[in-house]
């Protein structure tokens, strides 16, 4: 499955791609958050535009799942216990 | 996800009149609940804060002191309860080993953070119903614990549809077909206060 990264800055040098590619936060579709308040939990927790929070949004709700984060894995650890905090469905996963 | 439900208008009979709903209010959000209303949100979010928080006090007993003074749970798998399981879900999808060891450090600050939720509603909406004024602080916790609340519901109810019309799935005489209508007023209740924080 394709997960389309968002925003994901990756250093271009074929050596450290590997050690530098960015752990992300996944959510992932479930039938009971309701849209208007997972657009509210993007803006909240990641300080996204409204725009950017509801493209995310839509991107869990069309496509199953989003990366709605992307850094250290420590960083991505916390995004993730703040999500759930909020009754969000998130995991951590390295990208690839 | 869910579109949330809309005012529901062919409720009938139901001993909930009125969908209570959220409007801005200075600092904050208010809203009026009838006893009925406030007697059903107070049992489902003492229900909640019970079910996290006796799981964890039994867990507490399994774990060493140095454990729960680091906040750390002894806790490594997904709970069995399929309502806990989706309140403290895991933290990797694919890596079993990263999952439980995020659960040892999150999953007490989760447990805790979903009890405190329930006591900032259950402190600020009264018994007998009435006039309900939250500061924003309150309006987040309120936010956070309603949404507990539904996620328990739609378990307890197997939503696993966002489309799909429960109503016709459950016999009438099914005991949880009163839940159904909560499940979407709840739901239109926590849609009216993001719109009244926006």
């Amino acid at each position: 499955m394709g997960v389309a990264p968002v925003e994901v800055e990756q250093p271009m040098t074929e050596e450290g791609a590997a050690l530098d590619a960015p752990w992300v936060t996944v959510v992932w579709n479930d039938p009971v958050n309701l849209m208007r308040y997972v657009t509210y939990v993007f803006q909240r927790v990641f300080g996204y535009p409204k725009a950017k929070a509801e493209k995310l949004m839509l991107d869990v709700h069309h496509k199953g799942k989003a990366v709605v984060s992307s850094g250290t894995r420590e960083a991505m650890e916390r995004d993730a216990e703040t999500l759930h905090g909020y009754g969000l469905w998130a995991t951590v996963s390295h990208d690839s | 996800m869910s579109w949330g439900s809309h005012k529901a208008d062919d409720d009938g009979d139901q001993n909930i009149e009125v969908a209570a709903s959220f409007r801005s209010a200075p600092g904050g959000a208010a809203a009026y609940f009838e006893q009925a209303q406030a007697g059903v949100i107070r049992s489902l979010v003492s229900q909640i804060a019970e079910l996290v928080s006796a799981d964890a006090e039994a867990a507490e007993g399994q774990s060493g002191e140095l454990e729960a003074q680091l906040g750390l749970s002894s806790h490594a798998e997904l709970p069995d309860d399929p309502v806990l399981a989706r309140l403290l879900p895991d933290g990797y999808s694919e890596d079993p080993e990263a999952s439980a060891e995020f659960r040892r450090y999150t999953e007490e600050t989760l447990r805790s953070g979903k009890v405190a939720s329930a006591q900032t509603v259950l402190a600020s909406l009264p018994p007998g119903g009435g006039e309900v004024r939250l500061s924003e602080p309150e309006c987040q916790q309120w936010l956070r614990s309603l949404n507990d609340v539904r996620l328990a519901l739609s378990v307890r109810l197997g939503i696993t549809d966002e489309n799909e019309d429960l109503t016709e799935r459950m016999s009438a005489d099914d005991p949880r077909a009163a839940y159904i209508w909560v499940y979407q007023w709840l739901a239109y209740l926590q849609d009216s206060l993001i719109e009244a924080l926006s």
